[in-house]
């Protein structure tokens, strides 16, 4: 008889680390296949569209990189409360919050200098989604309070504060929809490039990035966090103020997805409406699981995402692949990374009995 | 005496050898194990004792050798492949779930099916006869929390025994122990011996060894360096094969008078995680240059006002004065502002951050110091200097500073938190259990490191359930007894005879 046993390995030496996540994306779209197939699709056009819709013209390409930045900024704000054991799943809300207030402060600033205006903005939109995420850190670090629960709920909170702002005092005149009026010009995101959207949230991603990963290595509070992360009684222990701590991981976390919201509005659609956001606080947690909770793998799997979505849109144009196979491979990604990151910490080795 | 040799042995590992990355820690190694024998495994920290057993208990798989079992060959690949062959192993961490009863521990993974239903009666009928057989008494529905840890380490046995193991393999178990649960555990052995199970004992105890093994094999760096019959040894020969040098505590002390009080506690009561008042009404005074050694079995308050003093337990009341000046209650800060190094006896749960890197653990409370950083940003050269000096300087054995701490042997794991504790130049050390599963020739170092901190002026606080310990370095001896100071003696009026009955809760 034959069996299976799984046993722990060696650690893996470092252009392992390299190597994994672009073989996990390989076996991604190889089992792609299977859905693309049954929905119907002819692989080889299928897969030439999904490229070619996201990288192969100046405009796709520049477009993958429009939605590749409020990913970056959700799954960088993920993976920073992750890996102090902050279990943030209400990104979603956090980057509303973000939106809501820019949008309240973008109506009625009027006549500021965009100079002066576009830093204001970015900071309350990090302000209000950190504050946003400050409030299930001091339930759990106060009360006890469990944060997935709590940061999950206050997803829907936000959502119906929303709503309710939307109908009402935020209502743009005269309008029967739920949506805010225009956010005044000088609010609005610089475009960098012509004939095209890529605009000042794009290098902003890439900035936090760096400055995420610098905090993570060279920074006092980013050895904190780990520390709280790996073992909160030892870091107390330690003499870290693990409370404070905790909270402002909660705060950068969340502010990272405040940030995603700004852009969206001041760069996507001017003007508040119900569905600002296609989930990308949700898509968040994901990619930064995909990305093993490291900046630059937060980087690399917003990009894949967004190629996917990007992509996924030309695809189903051209071959009538339903376009909702997108989301279908973005969650087979997540599912063979994590298999992938289990092998390398096990083997499995086939016995003989 | 039982004629082991003639036998065939029921445990053959031949030249095994594991390699962790870059430590080999099983060299070509052989060994055997006879029926009905208890035989000690004995050697340095990190001589590879526990990994070799953990290669029988099928927990790691050896790079190279082979392993037979009552003359079979057994690839195990898992814990559960040794089990069925009836190796069990006992590990120093106990794995029983505190919230439930001692039954459903035992049963844990085994469940005795009746018509695909959890036969409970009949579990408990195998616990209660076995209990009866080994004499190990327990309540079968006790909560695993409720127990003192002599009980819990019962359990485990128990649980290896239901599960017919005949070669049973005990990793430091008398570590934990005080000195009645030792005699206790001693007589079990004995017994399970007698109805022909076979033992593997480590510990770095060598007397413990001369009372319990038959036969003795020594490790160091890997390799089998010696074996020995009980009879045909020593302690000192022991000592000397194990760390390859004469080491016998010769420590000289120099007598030194006690300057101004360090430490004053005044009134303090202390309730333990039961709500039950654990510390009752405590008076102390520690002074500079002096060593105040605190005998007793451990539960007896010990760990509360060790803790109460790391600033990591709230007291109920009382104050605590650190050099005139107040300890904040429940600030682990304040303590360490004021001077305090501290160890705890629970390494690794409040010790150390096993996930983090030997260095990351050896900075944890002086990375907010100026020294190591610069307007928040962590100074590395700085940094990499002083974990390199302390891993040298304390001898702690690992790859390098980079080194995940979980991969470090347990004593040099509680190096890690004396460096890392003792490089601040304390004013004032507590020390919870500083040497418990330290091997001779730490231990000895580790004593000298205390003995000069106190000549260096610090002032020392030693819990200890260790009675040789607490003689060999203490300046005043006091005992504590059901959250009390039950006597309070200079070491030169002590008598073991008198320290031993305040323990017990005797007076006079
Ligand atoms: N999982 C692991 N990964 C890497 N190195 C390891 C691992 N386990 C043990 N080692 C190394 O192997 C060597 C032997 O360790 P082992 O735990 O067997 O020692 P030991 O004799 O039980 O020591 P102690 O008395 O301190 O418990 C040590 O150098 C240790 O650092
Ligand atoms: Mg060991």
């Amino acid at each position: 008889m034959i069996g299976f046993k799984i046993v722990k390995r060696k650690p893996l030496p470092g252009w392992a680390r390299l190597v994994i996540p672009v073989a996990a994306i390989i076996v991604t779209l190889v089992l792609s296949a299977i859905p693309i197939l049954i929905a119907g699709g002819n692989l080889w056009k299928s897969y030439y569209f999904l490229f070619y819709g996201a990288l192969g013209t100046r405009y796709n390409l520049l477009e993958t990189f429009v939605k590749a930045s409020p990913l970056i900024f959700t799954g960088l704000g993920v993976a920073f409360a992750f890996r102090a054991k902050f279990w943030n799943i209400g990104a979603e809300g956090q980057l509303l919050a973000g939106a809501l207030t820019a949008t309240w402060v973008g109506i009625n600033a009027a006549g500021a200098p965009k100079i002066l205006l576009l830093p204001v903005f970015i900071a309350c939109g990090f302000i209000a989604g950190g504050i946003w995420a400050a409030i299930p850190a001091t339930l759990k670090t106060k009360l006890k309070v469990d944060d997935v629960v709590s940061t999950l709920l206050l997803n829907y909170v936000m959502i119906h504060i929303m709503g309710a702002l939307l109908f009402g005092p935020l209502q743009q005149p005269g309008s029967s929809w739920p949506r805010s009026s225009e956010i005044v010009e000088a609010a609005k995101y610089p475009m960098l490039l012509v004939r095209s959207r890529f605009h000042l949230g794009i290098p902003l991603a890439f900035f936090a990035v760096a400055i995420i990963w610098f905090i993570n290595d060279k920074v006092v509070f980013g050895y904190q966090s780990r520390a709280v992360g790996v073992n909160i009684k030892a870091a107390h222990f330690g003499g870290i103020n693990t409370t404070s701590v905790i909270l402002r991981t909660a705060i950068i976390s969340g502010g990272l997805a405040g940030v995603a919201g700004v852009g969206e509005l001041c760069a996507i659609q001017y003007r508040l409406i119900m569905d600002i956001s296609p989930g990308y606080g949700y898509s968040g947690i994901v990619i930064a699981m995909l990305g093993n909770l490291h900046p630059l793998g937060v980087l690399f799997s917003s990009f894949f995402f967004s190629v996917i979505i990007v992509g996924a849109q030309t695809m189903s144009r051209m071959t009538g692949v339903p376009y909702y196979i997108a989301e279908v491979i973005q969650g087979m990604a997540l599912m063979v990374m994590l298999v992938f990151l289990l092998l390398t910490e096990y083997k499995i080795m086939v016995i003989r009995k | 005496m039982v004629t082991v040799t003639a036998n065939q042995p029921v445990v053959e590992m031949q030249s095994i050898t594991k390699q962790f990355l870059d430590v080999v820690a099983n060299r070509n190694i052989n060994f055997n194990l006879f029926p009905k024998e208890i035989c000690a495994l004995l050697g340095e920290n990190g001589a590879g004792k526990t990994t070799l057993m953990n290669i029988l208990f099928g927990y790691y798989t050896c790079d190279k050798g082979e392993i037979f079992i009552k003359g079979k060959k057994a690839e195990l690949s898992s814990p559960r492949d040794a089990i069925c062959r009836g190796v069990g192993m006992i590990h120093q961490h106990f794995t029983l779930v505190p919230s439930q009863s001692v039954l459903e521990n035992i049963i844990i993974g085994t469940e005795m099916r009746k018509s695909g239903f959890l036969d409970l009666k009949a579990a408990k009928d195998k616990l209660l006869h076995l209990q009866e057989r080994f004499g190990l008494h327990i309540d079968p529905e006790a909560r695993i929390w409720t127990l003192a840890i002599g009980e819990q380490q019962r359990v485990e046995i128990l649980k290896a025994l239901y599960r017919d193991v005949e070669i049973l393999i005990m990793d430091e178990p008398t570590a934990v122990l005080a000195p009645s649960e030792i005699s206790d555990l001693f007589r079990t052995l004995k017994s399970l011996v007698q109805e022909g199970k076979s033992i593997v004992f480590i510990t770095h105890k060598l007397k413990e060894v001369i009372a319990i093994a038959d036969r003795i094999v020594v490790l160091r760096r890997g390799e089998v360096v010696a074996e020995r019959r009980t009879g045909d040894t020593n302690l000192r020969e022991l000592a000397n094969l194990m760390v390859g040098r004469d080491v016998l505590e010769r420590i000289s002390r120099k007598k030194i008078p006690p300057g101004e009080p360090v430490l004053e506690i005044h009134n303090l009561a202390v309730s333990n995680d039961k709500g039950l008042e654990a510390v009752k009404d405590i008076k102390l005074v520690v002074r500079k240059n002096e060593i105040l050694g605190i005998a007793g079995v451990s539960g007896n308050g010990q760990r509360e006002l060790a803790e109460t003093l790391f600033g990591i337990r709230e007291p109920q009341k009382g104050t605590i004065k650190i050099n005139g000046i107040t300890l904040h209650s429940g600030s682990p800060v304040s303590a360490i502002k004021l001077g305090m190094a501290r160890i705890p006896e629970d390494r690794i749960e409040t010790g150390l951050m096993m996930d983090l890197s030997v260095e990351e653990n050896l900075i944890l409370e002086t990375h907010v110091s100026p020294d190591f950083h610069k307007r928040g940003l962590l100074n590395f050269n700085k940094i990499h200097q002083f974990s390199n000096e302390l891993i040298e300087g304390y001898g702690i054995m690992t790859s390098g500073r980079d080194a995940v701490t979980r991969s470090l042997s347990g004593g040099n794991l509680q190096k890690v938190i004396l460096a890392r504790e003792l490089s601040g130049k304390p004013t004032l050390i507590v020390a919870s259990q500083p040497t418990r599963g330290l091997d001779v020739g730490a231990m000895e170092y580790i004593h000298q490191r205390i003995l000069q901190e106190k000549e260096r002026g610090a002032a020392i606080i030693l819990i200890s359930e260790d009675l040789d310990e607490i003689f060999i370095l203490s300046d005043r001896i006091v005992v504590m007894y059901e959250g009390q100071i039950m006597g309070d003696v200079q070491l030169e009026e002590a008598s073991r005879e008198q320290i031993g009955l305040w323990i017990s809760g005797v007076k006079k």
